[in-house]
């Protein structure tokens, strides 16, 4: 076991891992925060995307133990952020989930794209969320609403 | 799904390191982005019993203007490539190369260093770092020593790197304004690993026309002389013709060389 210290949705954390225990796990079993889902468990379907450290990271494929100082953001840590406010709305908008079972990472990845990305056209959009993977909406709706934010966005930005 | 039991380290200079793992044998797995290994481990297609963690090490956090080349520490990540934040010698070729790898939160965290001593073939550095003539740096207990980019993928996942030995860094020739180059690859879907690379760089300032086919079942294959350039010859150097294979790797080469004209 290795004692762990890190920031997790603002609060500092302090645990006892095995370093086999990835983070998603860690957050999921050690914390109760179960916002982040677990597909795959080999970086390929993003469902469980979250923030470290400023930017989106795998947690099936980041082991806990590696987190270590680390500052963690979860889809709970994002409750009064605007950017993911205005995401929220323009999922629910743009029918961008069915099962909801993508969205968590969905909505982590489709931040990432709007602060990262301002000016991205429908063709990155799709580019950017093919790492992750939804098997109901069809990415139709999904790639709507993070365009819905873009636009507003740009909207605000002008006079 | 979840990976077999192991030992963690996080050494914070490079000795500890080197001495962790020369105790461990090949017990030992140097852990840096983990966006490979990680996977690996969770398919229990690894099980070592010790994870050296590198990325606490400053050597391999440093990027270096060098003389003719920039030194990028081993653990720089591909993000931190594709953003700028780390100086590209090459006229854009490692931002372009840098881009296409797997997904922004993979690139987040996957390093160059990692991605090459992990040496699968479809790896993007892999071919990248082999048409730009770039020098793999390796410490281990008998001190440093460089290998040539094409030398050093011997096969699928297997290196040059000895037992103990560290990827440090790699060295990247600066290209000359008068630089040319080309990079394109085939995948089933955005972000996969290529069935297919080719690659071309030509710096007359350098008197290199040199050119690359990756993604191949072994280290990728170098041609010296793009000038004179058959597709369909280099591809069976490696595949018979006729096959799918041969077929998408002399395509890549065609359409890298082809981009290379725009």
């Amino acid at each position: 076991m290795k004692t762990i210290t890190l920031k997790v949705n603002g609060q500092s954390v302090s645990a006892q891992v095995e370093p086999r225990t990835h983070l998603a796990d860690f957050l999921r079993d050690y914390l109760m925060l179960t916002g982040t889902n677990l597909g795959c468990e080999h970086g390929v379907c993003g469902a469980c995307t979250l923030w470290i450290d400023g930017a989106p990271a795998r947690s099936c494929i980041t082991f806990a133990v590696a987190c270590d100082g680390a500052d963690v953001r979860t889809i709970e840590g994002f409750e009064d952020d605007a950017v993911m406010a205005a995401l929220r709305d323009a999922f629910t908008a743009e029918h961008a989930l069915q099962c909801g079972y993508c969205t968590p990472g969905m909505l982590a990845t489709a931040r990432d794209i709007v602060l990262r990305l301002p000016d991205a056209d429908e063709a990155r959009v799709r580019e950017e969320l093919a790492g992750n993977l939804c098997r109901c909406t069809g990415y139709v709706g999904i790639v709507r609403a993070v365009m819905r934010v873009l636009a507003e966005r740009r909207g605000a930005a002008s006079p | 799904m979840k990976a077999a039991r192991f030992d963690y380290e996080k050494p914070r200079e490079l000795g500890a390191a080197l001495k962790l793992l020369t105790e461990a044998g090949a017990d030992a797995k140097v852990l840096a982005g983990g966006q490979s290994l990680g996977p690996m481990l969770n398919l229990r297609l690894a099980q070592p019993a010790l994870l050296v963690d590198v990325r606490g090490l400053p050597e391999l956090g440093e990027v270096r203007d060098e003389a003719d080349a920039v030194f990028i520490g081993a653990c720089t990540t591909h993000a931190a490539i594709e953003d700028g934040r780390v100086p590209d010698p090459t006229q854009g070729f490692l931002r372009k190369v840098a881009r296409g790898i797997a997904y922004r939160a993979v690139r987040n965290r996957g390093t160059v260093g990692g991605s090459l001593a992990h040496a699968d073939p479809a790896a993007d550095w892999v071919s990248a770092m082999a048409v730009l003539d770039a020098r793999i740096v390796v410490r281990g207990p008998q001190g440093e020593r460089t290998v040539a980019a094409a030398d050093f993928v011997l096969g699928i996942m297997s290196t040059a790197l000895g037992e103990g030995e560290i990827l440090v860094g790699v060295r990247v020739p600066k290209l000359s304004t008068r630089a040319r180059w080309s990079y394109w690859k085939y995948c089933r879907k955005t972000g996969e690993f290529a069935e297919a690379i080719g690659a071309f760089v030509i710096d007359p300032d350098r008197g290199w026309w040199r050119g690359v086919m990756g993604a191949t079942e072994g280290a990728p294959v170098v041609i010296e002389d793009a000038r004179v350039l058959d597709p369909a010859a280099v591809a069976a150097e490696a595949y018979e013709p006729g096959t799918y294979e041969h077929q998408v790797h002399a395509v890549a080469l065609k359409r890298a060389a082809a981009a290379l004209d725009r």
